[in-house]
């Protein structure tokens, strides 16, 4: 799901029980971990090559041909998909690192700055805001043609701007706080304003915003995939492992849920940490009007 | 409030014309030949000029934007280069004009199911937070949000659709039917489509009104020996209207990435379907209407939303 | 007869966020009788709040009721259940917010939420509340009492929203009256307002209550019976003169000491006496600062501002909140370059922005915040805060910055072993004391303390102002102390620049401009200073700056004497038109008023 709207707020949450937050969180971590090392390790652990023809039929049931079944051309789905987690992962963790070093960056000098940077950067990245994300990176491919570097260089720049807006406000909050009045006052320069002084106090906040960033790569790359846009063949993600499968449906084969059924596991175990993360910093409300 | 209001609408306007900049500039200034890029590489040089003169290429980019805006508010949208041939010319706002009714049709029923049901949800997880109800709406929408609306569309389709065929299989659409000879194929795109946007909507809702919840003029309602349902309705809902309408305005406006998907995924024959065809073969005028149609829509969506804002809020309707 | 509430001893844990229930209340016991006021005194953490919401039944979240009673009428109220609880609410026991302006709903009328109660305990008619609303705010001296209850929030000003609690908390003549901190948030001319207010009402209302305050000269004006409270214990109970004049609990005689007595208002002797500013150089000067907010079109807040500080001296800026005090520090530190005048440090004059000064410049005139909480960056420990000034302005090395932090940490007496703790593991006090250390560390020739103590409870507040006393001798360093407490101010500084509006209105040396006060402001400000003395409130309700003064908020003009619409002396057409002349009653001492001098002195109170 390509979201245009997850703001750190929509999960914070005021229930009690933060025992069972820190459990979600802690098999979050474990289904993160364990897709990590499927990545980095798939040519050990995959049975067969991701591109291997084990069978005439299209869509063959499980046992024929792999454990989970055979896709449209007769290769092992779980091995596609083991390979599938390398581009995947792969691409999202670029872009998250990408995204967020620009948008980091460009909203503290925003904030910190002040005055006609600030306007000029705010305003610039207004007027991208002003599209919904997906017709964005339909437009940019439409113009470029779609490759590994639009895809990622596309994605990024829009994952840019989220962040920009989060750290720029973030850093706007800091930057009023006296200890940063007292760092102008006692003559600092920008950048020991920048990362001494507000970017340790953001780091919290920042962290949370890094899962929701991640997730949201995952999703939006794997949705521009599935649109046919995104990663082409023979490379294969898991976006483009559901396209090329679709058609299974019709035969009630579940050769493309499984990498669908991947990519859910992921940005969950994801969303389970950031869930847990922002609950620790709860608000109170009277249990007299909770019940 | 009026001048607000008036500000509102003019930066809007603003807003819009920018995007419209910005939608030319990237499909017609960025680097490579517009032209090469839409033939190929192997296009003979006769071919390249005919269609740099089809687009007045030859003239410079200014004027071309004059008049492409012009076109838009005309409603010209030009020709669609992939469909047309020689000699028979399809014109992009047929193209999009037999198709938006549809995807107008799959939006708002989507959205006439998923606003309701997930201000209600929000609403109850809200007063209710903490319980069992609460953490069951919390756990359901962290996993709708997480998965992508191809896999609840493939999961939909194996079991209503496959296995217990109570709807057709993937849309068998064709344009220009009536709304109820849709409706049967209609079902599971708009189940897929709000499933998606209510987990968003769900959630902030919750958190929309239970910042409001936690404000001191909430104690003092109970501390003033109020009953709790009126609290909710009386205290707590009138300030929490504002960020709901924000909720709302920014999750339908969401709901554009997944028309995309959705109409993608059931070969729906709606505009998402047409502009992602028209990327994929790069027919530029077409896009640039498509996109046009949808940031409207997008902006438009965000300008209720403030505009609901600035008309709820005490403190501009009553000024000092 | 039995005692109208009794609290048994009563236990409340709370849950700080992170760690297990701790309790806050540990075993109180009182009682309040049938129209007895009853002040419960201490410093923040106390438990005082709690222990009055406890009469309501009420705990805070993150709050429980861990043990003990509360016998209203006799009637166990914390065995009661949610839906049992509410008809007391409101109704036999009301409770008046510290902040009014957070506890009134921005989305509801106010005449709504005033009749609120007697509708939903079904106790009046609408209409018969909406008239017994009107009356109140009669009684209680707000302005178009018909008009009121139209209105929203936002559109009164802070101190009537304050009385309009008042008026919802009598609304059904509660038996039991709960004020919690009611005027703490409020400037000092707002405070004596409201307190007048409130000490009618329950006056005319003849029921009971509790008055929750760390201000021990509000209580003295309020209270028949004083429990002084500490980390959730009595300390002593006992008769308002037997607390205010004969303390036995040590406890209450360090909250008695912190208590700064007014300062006096003699009449002039005559006396010839040194002007300290005159004869030596001074070491900063500002010059005709003129300076606001604002990027494009600025909203100017500062008006010609003339102020000289001399080496080891203390000038002392005063004036109510909204009246540019902390503009002129950000002014000076450079952080808001001015409009127009200069800023000359020993003769230097300064670049406006603190970018464009240099290190030797900055580093002679040094900054300390009101807010010791936010001054400190959480996530440095105190050795880097107080040891980046050394590395900065000397290039000081590690090992002997490690030493000079620890001399540092002493001077502002401190253990050494503070250094590797982080601000959240230090109290306010310990804070502002790292934050003075921190100014220390940069060897300036001027601290500018902005409202250094208002933050800090009593007790902690005094220790600091001792302690920068202390400073001054050891070091000779010079100060700009900003404060809106006059008392403090006065015992403290050798110069008074009194601020009003953004103008300077008096300034001179603190015998010259207290004895007598001239400017109808300065007297207004003195005449504010709370006293513990029990009759001070009606006192100072008689002066004619109270009657023309008190209520109004401060109001930048442009044009004519800014105090125009609050001063008892105000000549119209003159006033609010022309800017008035400056006085020299004499030679340093500057009076700006239209009127002649020995128009301004008359109708002195004396005590």
């Amino acid at each position: 799901m390509t979201s245009e709207v997850q703001a750190p707020e929509m999960a914070a949450g005021a229930a009690p029980g933060s025992r069972g937050f820190q459990t979600a969180a802690w098999i979050g971590a474990s289904i993160l971990g364990l897709w990590v090392l499927v990545a980095i390790f798939a040519p050990l652990i995959a049975p067969y090559g991701q591109g291997e023809l084990l069978s005439d039929e299209s869509f063959a049931v499980p046992g024929n041909v792999g454990l989970l079944g055979g896709d449209y051309l007769g290769r092992d789905i779980l091995s596609r998909v083991i390979f599938g987690a390398r581009m995947t992962l792969g691409l999202a963790a670029i872009i998250t690192v990408i995204g967020f070093g620009v948008g980091i960056a460009l909203g503290f000098l925003a904030a910190v700055a002040g005055g006609v940077i600030d306007t000029v950067l705010s305003r610039s990245i207004d007027a991208i805001m002003a599209f919904p994300s997906i017709m964005l990176a339909l437009i940019i491919i439409a113009s470029l043609g779609t490759s590994m570097t639009v895809l990622i260089l596309t994605i990024a720049a829009i994952e840019a701007t989220r962040v920009f807006r989060v750290s720029r406000a973030l850093a706007m909050d800091i930057a009023v706080m006296d200890f940063v009045e007292v760092a102008r006052a006692r003559g600092e320069g920008l950048w020991w304003i920048m990362l001494r002084e507000i970017f340790p106090n953001a780091t919290g906040p920042l962290a949370a915003e890094v899962g929701i960033r991640f997730t949201y790569a995952i999703l939006f790359i794997s949705a521009l995939s599935f649109l046919g846009l995104g990663v082409q063949p023979p490379n294969a993600d898991w976006g483009s492992m559901v396209r090329e499968n679709l058609q299974g449906l019709l035969f009630g084969s579940t050769a493309p849920i499984i990498p669908a059924a991947a990519i859910a596991t992921v940005t969950f175990s994801v969303n389970l940490i950031v869930d847990w993360y922002l609950h620790k910093s709860n608000r109170d409300i009277s249990d007299e009007i909770l019940q | 409030m009026l001048t607000l209001i008036v500000r509102r609408l003019m930066l809007a306007v603003v807003v819009l014309w920018v995007v419209s900049i910005l939608v030319f500039a990237a499909t017609e200034v960025l680097p490579g030949d517009v032209a090469i890029a839409i033939m190929g590489q192997q296009a003979t040089p006769d071919a390249l000029e005919a269609i740099r003169e089809r687009l007045g290429l030859d003239r410079p980019a200014p004027v071309r934007y004059v008049e492409w805006l012009g076109g838009l508010v005309t409603g010209d949208l030009g020709i669609s280069l992939a469909n047309s041939l020689p000699g028979f010319e399809v014109k992009v706002s047929d193209l999009i004009g037999e198709r938006i009714d549809d995807t107008i049709r799959l939006a708002a029923l989507a959205a006439l199911v998923s606003v309701p049901l997930s201000v209600m949800l929000g609403l109850i997880a809200a007063m209710t937070a903490g319980s069992r109800l609460d953490r069951g709406i919390q756990g359901a929408t962290l996993c709708f949000l997480s998965v992508p609306e191809y896999f609840v569309a493939a999961i939909l389709v194996i079991f209503l659709a496959v296995q217990l065929r109570w709807f057709p299989v993937l849309s068998s659409f064709r344009t220009g039917l009536t709304f109820w000879q849709m409706l049967p194929a209609l079902v599971l795109p708009v189940i897929t489509l709000t499933i998606s946007v209510m987990a968003h909507m769900t959630r902030m809702t919750r958190a929309a009104v239970l910042n409001v919840l936690a404000s001191p003029y909430i104690e003092m309602a109970i501390l003033k020996g109020v009953g709790r349902s009126r609290i909710i309705l009386l205290h707590a809902l009138p300030n929490a209207l504002a960020p709901i309408f924000n909720v709302i305005a920014l999750n339908l406006a969401y709901m554009i990435s997944g028309v995309v998907i959705v109409e993608t995924v059931f070969n729906f024959p709606g505009m998402a379907n047409l502009m992602v065809q028209a990327v994929a073969v790069r027919d530029i005028p077409l896009v640039q209407a498509c996109a046009m149609i949808f940031c409207t829509a997008y902006v438009g969506l965000n300008l209720t939303a403030d505009l609901l804002s600035i008309v709820v809020n005490p403190r501009l309707r009553h000024p000092r | 007869m039995t005692a109208l509430l009794e609290i048994d001893n009563l236990w409340v844990e709370g849950k700080p966020p992170g760690s297990d229930f701790r309790p806050i209340v540990k075993g109180v016991s009182l009682s309040v009788n049938r129209g007895e006021v009853l002040a419960l005194i201490g410093e923040s953490g106390s438990g005082k709040s709690t222990i009055c919401l406890a009469a309501l039944a009420y705990a805070r979240p993150g709050c429980r009721f861990a043990g003990g009673k509360v016998l209203l009428e006799g009637q166990d109220i914390l065995a009661l259940d949610s839906e049992d609880r509410r008809p007391i609410r409101g109704a036999k026991v009301a409770y008046v917010a510290q902040s009014a302006a957070a506890a009134f709903n921005p989305a509801l009328t106010i005449g709504s939420q005033v009749t609120e109660i007697a509708l939903v305990h079904e106790i009046m008619s609408a209409t018969e509340a909406d008239r017994r609303a009107v009356d109140t705010y009669r009684r209680l001296d707000l302005p178009t009492p018909e008009l009121l209850g139209g209105l929203y929030p936002h559109q009164v000003s802070g101190g009537q929203l304050q009385r309009l609690m008042a008026a919802m908390a009598v609304s059904c003549d509660p038996m039991l009256l709960l004020l919690d901190e009611p005027t703490t948030a409020l400037d000092v001319t707002t405070q004596i307002e409201v307190l007048t207010a409130f000490k009618a009402i329950i006056k005319q209302q003849q029921s009971a209550a509790i008055y929750v305050t760390h201000d021990l000269s509000v209580v003295a004006q309020i209270a028949d019976r004083i429990i002084v409270l500490n980390d959730g214990m009595i300390m002593e109970e006992g008769t308002t003169k037997q607390i205010v004049e004969q303390p036995t609990h040590d406890y209450t005689k360090t909250l008695m000491k912190a208590v700064r007595p007014p300062p006096r208002t003699t009449v002039k002797t005559g006396a010839i006496r040194d002007d300290p500013s005159a004869d030596t150089t001074p070491v900063l000067e500002a010059r005709g600062i003129t300076a606001g907010y604002g990027r494009v079109k600025k909203k100017i807040v500062l008006w010609d501002v003339d102020l000289k500080v001399s080496s080891h001296q203390v000038v002392g800026v005063i004036g109510e909140s909204g009246c540019g005090k902390s503009t002129l520090a950000r002014v000076i530190s450079g952080l808001l370059p001015q409009v127009s005048g200069e800023i000359v440090h020993k003769g230097t004059v300064l670049p406006p922005a603190v970018a464009a000064r240099r290190k030797a410049q900055i580093q002679s005139i040094q900054i300390v915040f009101q807010m010791a909480d936010v001054a400190l960056n959480p996530r440095q420990r105190v050795r880097d805060i107080i040891g980046r000034p050394l590395e900065f302005y000397m290039n000081m090395g590690a090992s002997a910055r490690r030493e000079r932090v620890g001399e540092l940490l002493e001077l502002v007496e401190l253990p050494r072993d503070f250094a590797a703790r982080f601000p959240k593991e230090l109290s306010g006090g310990e804070k502002q004391r790292v934050n003075l250390a921190r100014a220390l560390a940069a060897e300036p020739d001027v601290i500018l303390c902005d409202e250094v103590v208002s933050s800090l409870d009593t007790v902690v507040g005094a220790a600091i102002i001792d302690l920068l006393k202390d400073l001054q001798q050891k070091l000779g360093v010079a100060y700009v102390f900003i404060s809106h407490d006059l008392s403090t101010v006065a015992s403290f500084a050798d110069t008074i620049v009194v601020l009003y509006a953004g103008r300077v209105v008096e300034r001179g040396p603190t015998m010259d401009v207290l004895s007598p006060p001239y400017h109808p402001y300065t007297r207004l400000l003195l005449s504010s200073v709370p006293e513990i003395r029990p009759g001070w409130l009606e006192d100072v309700m008689k002066t004619r700056e109270a009657i023309s003064g008190i209520s109004r908020e401060v109001e930048l003009t442009d044009v004519g004497c800014p105090f125009f619409a609050r001063c008892p002396l105000a000549i119209e057409g003159t006033c609010d038109t022309q800017a008035p002349p400056h006085r020299e009653p004499a030679a340093g001492h500057l009076v700006a008023c239209h009127r002649e001098l020995d128009d301004l002195t008359g109708d002195i109170i004396q005590h």
